[in-house]
């Protein structure tokens, strides 16, 4: 199908790091059923770097590819790294997705940060607020699509 | 191995239409309206062709008229209708809420124009219930449109018990027979309607080509000004090799059906024994009044694009209901319709098999289809969920 660039299938057929990690020093998980995405992310966190991270996603393509590539670009990098993350670099990392299909991959990102957040919470670590914003993801209008 | 398990969204052309229209291209290239003898001709096959599909459905040949498909049929026909009744005073309209979009759109645009437009209900299996259509009937109504099949679900509404009852009460009646024509009997007599909508792409025919049958005296405006064809009802010089290529469609579609039908559900019955193996999921729509080779099924835990993904891979296509699958954030309509929460609707997948598949390409699903939704299942945090309890199994 060529929806999806070459990138995206090759990260949907090939999922990268995909699975649970035991005991995880943090795990976050973002979207809703209702929305038709749900991204769940553990990281294994060692002088504050991301030594090791998972994920499961119950979603479509863009979801479950956006959450492999996010997982390659955090892996091995130091916290303050991986919270730079953005859903253009995933996107841009995966040569583009359809527009309609970009909210699916910015769960990506909310998931790497929902991670952090809890490894913080976990390890009492303060942080700032501001570095989270809120999950946006269902905010947009539900509407009519097409159909054959 | 490929199985092209779509036959809902659309279909090969038989190889019958196929040479029917390219000869028809070759013999009949006059324009139906010119008076020499390359148009005569043209138009004596274009009548022959309204003749011939009339037949097949029971009418009679000037209560046919062209369309460019099935969703320009039920345009004309819900806009014809819905404007003879705001002539009489009339402007409640009532349809169902498991219609095509090709109908709701044209109902949304209608409500916006001012009119009160009533959608049925269906029950858990798919069903309108005859007495909601009765007691929804008021004499504001100037249009009852429910459809014959269900496209995603396959379910058979029953169009003769309303129909009677519209014509009891004197209101117009219009069913969507896109799905059914082809597939199952169909005579317009029979089912009681004004008017019935057709698509050639559904059983064979090529697409961009269809037919709606409005009874003689029923209302009827053209969608389309400009010349004089299809008798002031429809514009535009006839695509008559779709027209030709899309009657020896249905004349041979119409001939196999016995058999086809016979064939087909049997495949049918064994894919939805098989796929109902697989923990946890659902069979949409009744069991019995269904088309012959449609199965849908909901899968808990999985998301429906991914699974369409991996299939094709396997070299099956299909298709699915889900939010992500249609460029909206919504799960099909229909299934909602049925009681499908959001979380279970995004998990839908639809087969549709028609005469062309075999029984070897049916096992071929059988493996397939479980296999990949296990391996989605595989790494599904809901999936998870619900295996340790965190979340309650819906199916
Ligand atoms: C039930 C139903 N109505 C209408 C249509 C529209 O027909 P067409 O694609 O020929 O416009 C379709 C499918 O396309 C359908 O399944
Ligand atoms: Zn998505």
């Amino acid at each position: 199908m060529s929806l999806y660039s070459e990138k995206v299938m090759d990260h949907f057929r090939n999922p990268r790091n995909v699975g649970v990690i035991e005991n995880p020093d943090g795990v976050g998980e973002v979207g809703n059923a209702k929305c038709g995405d749900i991204m769940k992310m553990y990281i294994k966190v060692k002088d504050g770097v991301i030594e090791d991270v998972k994920f499961e996603t119950f979603g479509c393509g863009s979801a479950i590819a956006s959450s492999s590539m996010a997982t390659e670009m955090i892996k091995g990098k130091p916290i303050a790294e991986a919270l730079q993350l953005t859903n253009k670099a995933v996107t841009e990392a995966l040569d583009g997705l359809p527009a309609y299909k970009l909210h699916c991959s910015v769960l990506a990102e909310q998931a790497v940060q929902a991670a952090i957040r809890d490894y913080y919470e976990k390890n009492h670590i303060p942080y700032d607020e501001a570095m989270f914003p809120a999950c946006s993801h269902c905010a947009h209008e539900h509407e009519d699509g097409g159909e054959e | 191995m490929r199985v092209y398990a779509d036959h809902a969204a659309t279909t090969k052309m038989r190889a019958s239409a196929l040479k029917a229209y390219t000869d028809a291209a070759n013999e009949f290239y006059g324009n139906p309206s010119s008076l020499h003898s390359e148009g005569q001709r043209a138009k004596e096959v274009l009548e022959d062709c309204r003749a011939r599909i009339a037949a097949l459905l029971g009418a009679n040949a000037n209560e046919i008229v062209f369309t460019s498909g099935g969703s320009e049929a039920d345009n004309q026909a819900l806009l014809s209708a819905a404007k003879w009744g705001a002539l009489k005073g009339k402007k409640r309209i009532v349809s169902t809420a498991i219609e095509h979009h090709a109908v709701l759109h044209t109902l949304k645009k209608l409500e916006k124009e001012g009119y009160e437009v009533v959608l049925l209900p269906v029950g858990a299996d798919g069903i309108v219930k005859v007495a909601d259509a009765e007691n929804a009937i008021d004499d504001n109504t100037c249009l009852v449109s429910v459809m014959l099949a269900n496209n995603e679900i396959g379910t058979i509404q029953p169009v003769e018990e309303i129909s009677k009852i519209c014509l009891a009460k004197k209101v117009p009646f219009h069913t969507d027979a896109v799905q059914a024509v082809g597939h199952m009997p169909v005579n317009v007599q029979a089912l009681g309607c004004d008017y019935l909508a057709l698509s050639a792409h559904k059983f064979g025919g090529p697409r961009g080509v269809g037919a709606l049958y409005a009874r003689r005296g029923a209302p009827l405006y053209p969608l389309i000004e400009g010349g004089a064809q299809e008798k002031g009802k429809r514009a535009g010089t006839e695509n008559l090799p779709a027209i030709v290529a899309m009657t020896v469609a249905l004349e041979e579609a119409i001939a196999e059906l016995p058999e086809v039908t016979k064939r087909v559900s049997a495949m049918r019955d064994r894919l939805i024994e098989g796929l109902e193996k697989v923990p946890h999921c659902a069979l949409n729509g009744d069991r019995v009044h269904r088309l012959a080779g449609n199965v849908s099924f909901c899968f808990e835990g999985v998301e429906g694009e991914s699974l369409l993904l991996y299939l094709d891979d396997m070299g099956v296509s299909a298709s699915s209901g889900s939010a992500c699958t249609s460029g909206s954030l919504d799960p099909s309509h229909v299934l909602l319709a049925i009681g499908r929460v959001h979380d279970v609707a995004h998990g839908s997948l639809r087969l549709t098999l028609d005469g062309t598949n075999t029984m070897e390409e049916v096992e071929y699903l059988l493996s397939a289809v479980p296999a990949v939704v296990e391996k989605v299942r595989s790494f599904s945090p809901v999936w998870r969920d619900l295996q340790e309890g965190k979340r309650s199994f819906i199916l």
